[in-house]
């Protein structure tokens, strides 16, 4: 930039100068004043040179600058304020104003635990190349080291492909304390805005406690490496302690809501997997568990994540970082250093879709069928029209959708009949797999997919059609280390009898549908979320062009677009009602349906409620993010959902802020979903 | 941008439109219109040129500013792309030193950070203060001093009565390691030994930082935050974790509260933590008290007298540029001793253990120090010690005789702290002083907000306390309760500074006795090792000359009378000095260790061992080192490479004996020798 503000100055004064002439000859009245030009042409030309120029541009942008800075740090705090309650009219109280002027005051001291990449981490050790990071944050904040020695900052990043813990001579651990997760970015909130709601009804750092924990990890991961599990044992036992005995309110968010499942069952655990709590641990601590955005079920978005890289928040590395994506640097191979990196993420498995096609739907049926994506009014008469549908009119191209079909490969396959598809047995090809290993010409990057034939790919893509079912297979195939890692950790079936020995293993916790919620009847769980926003559900996809297991080979068909506006597909991928993220129906069936009243999986009878918040765009510029966002993250800073938290820490019961309160077709969804309880 | 910068410069801008407007005038060929358009232009012209001459300066400084930044910011691409190792010193750092040498992560670490270095941060405030929640109100970059100075004091006050919050204002200690790694950008605190430990595989599940708010005292940060539950339960965590014993590291004021913390710890519950006897001896393996001010320092006492302190109380040292501003005018002194003085945790560095441990009129365990260079010590002391009869050198004698009364810690006037006793006329200051114990409020003159209770004392109670010639430290806690009685009612309730005749003494049971060592007992655990970690080397503040304020106004009455100097090298600006880490004496960081817990005494009933580690205090020799690798200095010494090498091989598993006992540079063990009390 500073070059080309060097040169073409340069230009245009030399363009200028043989100009000059020419207005001096025109005036042809030797008098006085030609000299007077020319004097200051010489002048001009002696004194005012480019360099000058662009010195005096500088300087002038660099005082204007300050003086605004100047400005800006001179005004009042309130002032924005003050102008935009000028132009809207006064604006509504922040939710903790508000209740404080009720009289609400702290009681519940209040745990968070945060999501999947929303939680910072800092550098404790690295190589050479990281030199002056100690300490310093590598994910979360300005990412300003991304930029700076990209492939050095993806090694730290990453974790070791056999053991899924650190890799010799890296240490990259979780940033501890609110700041781990109240800003994601600069001006990002995350937490913030409800921490500082909370703060307005008298809780601080005493009463607040945010779980922090390496994300990258499995759940269990964390406890051998940081004992972070021990940790937030005794820090919620201290809380009670201090506070008088009140019960702790926890609020997890996203991933970290199968994260607290996973604690809830490791807290009572004997000692060597799990806590030692005993089996009344969670009665005598926790008064609520208030999940935002919870992938109870998984999401489909993971498993895109973990097949191509290409999701699209759950892995936000791409989504901050456009320019390294295009940037020369990395060439082509961008896409390939994310997914060498994100699959030595053990807990983006977590949210593999759980349940299989019980939940998630066959290749014929799906809980959601029958959802009219084009607008809200319409979706009110389809759910009236809903109990005519039946199975013999799933030809109908209005009910062409087919969510079950997690992954289709071709627009077509995902809108076929079952019948009219035929599928070859991908599993054949897996002996020839083993002898095809093409990575040699591949060069430093590695992913698994540089293992396998491009016969194996193709015959991936002859399946046509996976289901949840199905897709595990899939994984399995594509990526047999990160799946073996897997399978140690986690669990996506439904389990038969709770009460088998072998769900006593840490694998089976964060699965809601494997686990029994603990014996605490005063409990209280809710789901809290946001509706109204297309989010994927299943994808198209096609064979990467280049026929060449050097790059990733399979990609969503961005091409594939439903025919009318109303249409779901958009862009390769199916939508549905939820979050942005999340599926209505994985955040919201265990609280509607799965845990409802005393089922098996709630022996005790857990008091369960379902909040959904009907999302709203923020109505002008000065609300950022809005104040009614229903979007997965967003959500964070929903005035409604922080007025139900604050209500809650306050003391108040699912019954005093109003029970279920739903805008979706979650309990109609729920019903057609056959799950023995 | 050519086409912004060709609008930007003016010339070219009207020669380009001088150029367009000729050659259309010509196609239309119309001469009139022609002359008078040229005529225009010419004038437009002229109108250029002298505006050009106006702006000559203004332009100037545009490019001088613009010439600048571009330089600057050349030379920051140029820092910025430089390889990070260039600029590092070529000394190994301890931690990769001992990383070669093999050790490895063992005890967990807890830090204890001293007054004034922990992070503070705003939970609650005034309108004043919007925009500024959970922002640091102290420590950082104490950017709001100087935007809202008002403000900040009145956020920074706690309230007058309590000891604790003020209504509406919720100001707490920032949490973690970041509380006090640095106390502002650049200036080290923790970070150096963070880092060296971080070598060996220590990291944040394997060290603490207690955060406490250090303006409260002790009790009170259990009364408020739970701070001392906290930290119970956080070592009990990772002594759970870990399998091993913690090694704590308090420094500073730190050393008092953690020494609180283990009274604390053992009484049982409603006002202590209920841990039980056992529970230092379960839990800790080793305390490593860093500049330690077990008995106090006597700048504390100048601090609460008179604002004066000149590291204590920070707030007068970072921020010159208040103390002399307009708006604050001369209050700012008012103003800081308004606020320190609601800081009930300065009372806890108050010299304790009275005249027995700090000197009467005419003793103290320091006399003879000599202040000079080591040359001049060494002969003086050689003098003195081959028979003082036969001195040939008049001068070495005078020197000699000179006798520093250290034990005075106020004195008015440079005589009152040289005669000897005999001659030093001074009415019995308990006279003097609750004779007169009705002051008259004289507050209705002085206008404003800036309220200290002197304004509370009459002129006949300033000057019966300036006639008091002397104090020692015996008397003058009976001084400070004369001068500033609501503080003193504070911290009577909340520390003790005497000496125990009984320590089995139920009395001693309350929590005001806990943080004086001379007070309490060690706890029951025979295997837990007591440091003391110190520099020497450095000119310390022993006791203080004062003067009568001249402006008898509403001003704080008493000033360091910095005229005063000479007393054979020792009297600098109206302080006498001593040996010490600049703000903490020998006397009082080494005593405990050296003499008071030695062995099996009253003290000590269990026996633990003891160690004095002294670090000779050397300034840096090049610029590249910063505050200094060998500094002795109270904050620098956290960047000591020996220091932290002792730390780091204690933490890895070494005992006292192997790092090699004591280490002692100063005349601590003489001096405690002197000092008489029964053990």
């Amino acid at each position: 930039m500073s070059l080309l503000r060097r040169r073409k100055p340069l230009e245009s004064e030399k363009a200028s100068v043989p100009e000059k002439p020419s207005v001096s000859d025109t005036s042809k009245k030797p008098d006085a004043k030609p000299d007077i030009k020319d004097e200051k042409k010489k002048h001009s030309k002696g004194r005012w040179s480019c360099i000058d120029g662009c010195c005096w541009f500088i300087g002038c942008i660099c005082c204007i600058w300050w003086f605004l800075l100047f400005l800006f740090n001179a005004m009042p705090a309130s002032f924005p304020q003050y102008v935009t309650e000028a132009i809207t009219g006064p604006l509504p109280d922040p939710p903790g104003v508000k209740l404080q002027k009720e009289g609400l005051t702290a009681k519940h001291p209040v745990v968070f635990v945060p999501g999947i990449v929303t939680g910072g981490l800092e550098l404790w050790e690295g190589h050479p190349c990281a030199d002056g990071l100690f300490r310093k944050r590598l994910w979360g904040g300005t990412f300003g080291e991304v930029y700076k020695r990209p492939l050095c900052w993806v090694e730290h990043m990453s974790l070791d492909n056999e053991t899924g813990l650190d890799p010799p001579g890296i240490r990259v651990r979780p940033v501890p304390g609110l700041v781990a997760a109240d800003y994601f970015a600069p001006g990002y909130f995350v937490w913030a805005v409800l921490i500082a709601n909370l703060a307005r009804i008298g809780y601080e750092e005493k009463t607040m406690y945010m779980a922090a924990y390496d994300w990258r990890l499995s759940f269990q991961n964390t406890e051998v490496r940081d004992q972070t599990l021990s940790r937030i044992k005794s820090n919620i036992e201290l809380m009670v302690s201090t506070n008088g005995g009140k019960k702790v309110v926890v609020i997890p968010h996203s991933m970290g809501v199968l994260y607290f499942l996973h604690f809830m069952k490791w807290v009572e655990a004997p000692a060597p997997m799990g806590g030692g709590g005993g089996s009344d641990w969670c009665a005598k601590h926790i008064k609520a568990v208030m999940n935002i955005g919870a992938p109870f079920l998984g999401v489909p978005k993971a498993v895109t994540g973990l097949f191509s890289a290409e999701a699209k928040d759950v892995a936000v590395a791409r989504a901050i970082a456009p320019g390294v994506l295009d940037s020369e640097l990395f060439g082509l191979q961008t896409l390939q250093h994310v997914m060498r990196m994100t699959r030595t993420w053990d807990s983006t498995m977590s949210m593999i879709p759980k349940g299989g096609e019980t939940i998630w739907g066959d290749i014929d049926w799906a809980p959601e069928q029958g959802y009219d994506c084009s607008n809200k009014k319409q979706k009110g008469n389809e759910t009236q029209a809903g109990g005519t549908i039946n199975v013999d009119s799933l030809d109908d191209k209005s009910y062409g959708v087919h969510y079950g079909r997690i992954i289709s490969f071709g627009k077509d396959i995902a809108e076929a009949h079952s019948s009219k598809i035929e599928r070859k047995d991908f599993k054949e090809a897996v002996k020839d797999n083993n002898l095809g290993h093409s990575n040699v010409s591949c060069g430093d990057v590695w992913t698994e997919y540089q293992e396998m034939t491009w016969d194996s790919v193709k015959a991936v893509a002859d399946y046509k059609v996976y289901t949840a079912g199905s897709l595990l297979d899939l994984l399995h195939f594509v990526a047999p280390k990160m799946m073996q890692r897997g399978d140690a950790h986690f669990s996506y079936g439904i389990a038969d009898n709770l009460d088998d020995p072998k769900y006593e293993n840490y694998k089976y916790w964060s699965n809601p549908l494997e686990t029994k919620l603990p014996n605490a009847p005063e409990m209280e769980i809710y789901s809290m979320y946001g509706v109204g926003i297309p989010t994927e559900r299943s994808y198209v996809y096609k064979l990467s062009p280049l026929a060449d297991t050097c790059f990733i080979p399979f990609r969503i068909d961005t091409s594939a677009e439903g025919g009318d506006t109303g249409s779901c597909l958009k862009g390769g991928v199916h939508s549905v009602n939820g979050d942005e993220t999340v599926p209505v129906l994985s955040a919201g069936f265990m609280c509607a349906r799965g845990w409802r009243g005393k089922t098996r999986f709630n022996p005790a009878g857990i008091s369960t409620y379902i909040r959904e918040y009907d999302h709203a765009p923020p109505a002008n510029l000065l609300e950022g993010r809005g104040t009614q966002s229903g979007a997965h993250v967003d959500i964070m800073g929903n005035f409604a959902l922080i007025e139900d938290i604050i209500r809650v820490a306050a003391g108040a019961t699912g019954e005093d802020i109003g029970g279920d309160q739903v805008h979706s077709d979650i309990f109609k969804w729920s019903e057609s979903i056959k799950l023995k309880l | 941008m050519a086409p912004v910068l060709r609008k930007l410069l003016y010339v070219e801008a009207v020669i380009n439109y001088k150029k367009s407007s000729f050659l259309s005038e010509k196609e239309k060929e119309k001469k009139v219109v022609w002359d008078g358009d040229k005529k225009k232009d010419d004038e437009r012209l002229r109108l250029v040129v002298k505006r050009r001459k106006d702006w000559r300066c203004v332009d100037w400084c545009c490019w001088l500013i613009g010439y600048i930044c571009t330089a600057w910011w050349l030379l920051l691409f140029l820092y910025n792309t430089l390889p990070s190792h260039y600029l590092q010193l070529p000394v190994e750092p301890p931690g990769l030193k001992l990383k070669k040498e093999g050790l490895r992560e063992l005890h967990p670490v807890v830090f204890v950070p001293g007054i004034v270095t922990g992070g503070l941060e705003l939970w609650e405030g005034r309108p004043c203060a919007h925009g500024l929640f959970r922002k640091r109100v102290w420590g950082g970059s104490f950017t709001e001093i100087f935007k809202r100075p008002l403000c900040w004091l009145e956020h920074m006050s706690l309230d007058n009565e309590t000891g604790l919050d003020p209504p509406g204002i919720r100001v707490r200690p920032v949490p973690g390691l970041v509380a006090a790694d640095y106390f502002g950008p650049g200036y080290f605190v923790w970070a150096v030994l963070i880092e060296n430990l971080a070598h060996i595989g220590y990291e944040g599940k394997n060290m603490h930082m207690t955060s406490y708010d250090w303006r409260l005292s002790f009790q009170n940060t259990e009364v408020r935050d739970q701070s001392l539950s906290r930290l119970k339960s956080k070592i009990e965590l990772m002594v759970r974790t870990n399998g091993h014993k913690v090694v704590v590291v308090p420094h500073s004021m730190g050393v008092l509260y953690f020494l609180h913390f283990i009274k604390w710890v053992e009484a049982p519950t409603p006002m202590g933590g209920g841990g039980g006897p056992h529970w230092c001896h379960n839990h800790i393996k080793a305390v490593m008290n860093i500049g330690p001010a077990f008995l106090g320092v006597p700048k504390a006492l100048s601090g609460i007298f008179s604002a004066e302190a000149k590291d204590i109380a920070f707030a007068r040292a970072m921020a010159p540029y208040v103390l002399d501003s307009d708006i604050l005018g001369l209050q700012t002194l008012g103003h800081i001793m308004r606020v320190s003085r609601t800081w009930d945790s300065i009372m806890s560095l108050l010299p304790k253990g009275g005249e027995t441990i700090w000197g009467d009129l005419d003793w103290s365990p320091e006399e003879g120090y000599c202040c000079n260079s080591l040359k001049d010590c060494s002969k003086a002391y050689v003098n003195q010690q081959s028979g003082s009869g036969n001195s040939s050198n008049g001068k070495l004698d005078a020197t000699r005789n000179e006798k520093v009364h250290y034990g005075r810690i106020i004195s008015f006037g440079k005589l009152s702290s040289q005669l000897p006793s005999s001659i030093l006329e001074r009415p019995d200051s308990k006279v003097v002083l609750f004779g007169l114990n009705s002051p008259t409020g004289r507050n209705s003159s002085c206008g404003g907000e800036v309220w200290t209770e002197y304004h509370e004392m009459s002129k006949e109670s300033i000057r019966a306390v300036a006639e008091g010639k002397a104090y020692t430290s015996g008397n003058i806690v009976d001084l400070l309760r004369f001068v500033a009685p609501r503080l003193m009612r504070r911290a009577d309730s909340q520390f003790s500074h005497g000496i125990a005749d009984d320590l089995d003494h139920p009395t001693y049971n309350h929590y005001r006795y806990w943080s004086n060592p001379l007070e309490t007992k060690l706890p029951n655990a025979p295997e837990m090792e007591m440091y003391c970690l110190y520099g020497v080397g450095i000119p310390t503040e022993r006791s203080y000359v004062y003067k009568d304020s001249p402006s008898d106004k509403c001003s704080i009455p008493f000033k360091i009378d910095s005229g005063a100097s000479g007393g054979g090298g020792c009297l600098k600006g109206g302080v006498y000095l001593v040996d010490g880490d600049e703000s903490v004496p020998v006397l009082s960081a080494g005593f405990m260790c050296a003499k008071g817990w030695r062995g099996k005494n009253r003290f000590n009933p269990e026996g633990m061992p003891t160690h004095v580690r002294e670090y000779r205090h050397l300034p840096p020799t090049n610029l590249l080192e910063g505050r200094g690798m060998q500094s002795g200095a109270h904050v620098d010494i956290m960047g000591n490479v020996a220091l932290i090498e002792d730390i780091m091989r204690v933490a890895a598993g070494a005992t006292g004996r192997d790092i090699g006992g004591d280490r002692i540079y100063s005349q601590i063990l003489q001096f405690s020798e002197r000092i008489n009390l029964p053990l």
